[in-house]
């Protein structure tokens, strides 16, 4: 996939409510065992839909 | 709007919820499927299910998204830092843990006797609502105090969460929600 972003979650702030895998439009995000969000990067096309709508903010898209 | 996947049943919990409300209007009784939402989350969390309710199953958090997305009620604005800080988290946690425990004792003592059943509603932590037509048909007081006390704190948490929608992103209540913050901690716990 050559997507020049992708999306990067910062996981000791992440409330691990599961929005973000919920809208992931390619179901590259999971939440590690109730703890926090996880993305799978070969998966992330980085779009940035995760981002927009993390209620904590903690995903960010970013250069590759 | 993000493209939603397939939809699944548990995508339909929200007019669970929202029935629940609508209930608490009419019969204070049915205030007790409540604690199905204190109970599942918890036991979720302890045997292996992770933070599958909050995921997967809380109506409350879908009816926020429902309000802020389909409903499109929402500045979409990302709430600000120290929401989601430890300190906010775990703070709101004992604050409403004080609550829920004041509510337990209220209980306790309707059914000592030594209090009589108040007809009301706790809202904000801070207002008595009348809300005595609710309780149609009379039971054991206790369980009326009960209803009468969980719902209170089911109806606070949906107007601050409400607010909270509008003002910021849909469920910006999850970040600091004391269930989700209770969960989460059991999780880590678990997997240290």
């Amino acid at each position: 996939m050559a997507s020049k972003f992708k999306a990067v979650s910062e996981k000791d702030r992440c409330v691990a409510c599961g929005v973000c895998v919920k809208v992931c439009p390619k179901g590259a995000i999971s939440i590690y065992k109730g703890c926090y969000s996880v993305v799978d990067e070969d998966i992330c096309i980085g779009c940035g839909i995760c981002e927009r709508n993390c209620p904590v903010g903690v995903i960010h898209k970013i250069p590759r | 709007m993000a493209k939603p996947t397939k939809k699944h049943w548990s995508d339909y919990l929200w007019i669970v919820s929202a029935t629940y409300f609508t209930l608490g209007f009419f019969n204070i009784v049915f205030a007790w499927l409540g604690v199905i939402c204190f109970l599942i989350p918890l036991l979720m969390a302890i045997f292996g299910g992770g933070k599958g309710y909050c995921n997967n199953y809380c109506g409350r958090g879908q009816l926020f998204l429902q309000i802020g997305n389909t409903l499109k009620w929402s500045r979409k604005k990302v709430a600000p830092r120290w929401l989601s800080s430890k300190w906010f988290r775990n703070g709101f946690l004992v604050f409403f843990m004080f609550f829920f425990i004041q509510m337990i004792i209220l209980t306790v003592s309707v059914a000592k006797g030594v209090n009589s059943l108040h007809e009301t509603i706790h809202l904000l932590w801070t207002f008595d609502v009348p809300w005595h037509w609710a309780y149609p048909t009379a039971v054991e007081p206790w369980v009326a105090q009960f209803a009468f006390g969980l719902y209170g704190i089911m109806l606070t948490s949906l107007i601050v969460g409400v607010i909270l929608t509008v003002v910021y992103r849909p469920r910006t209540w999850c970040v600091f929600c004391p269930m989700g913050n209770m969960t989460q901690m059991i999780c880590k716990l678990k997997n240290k």
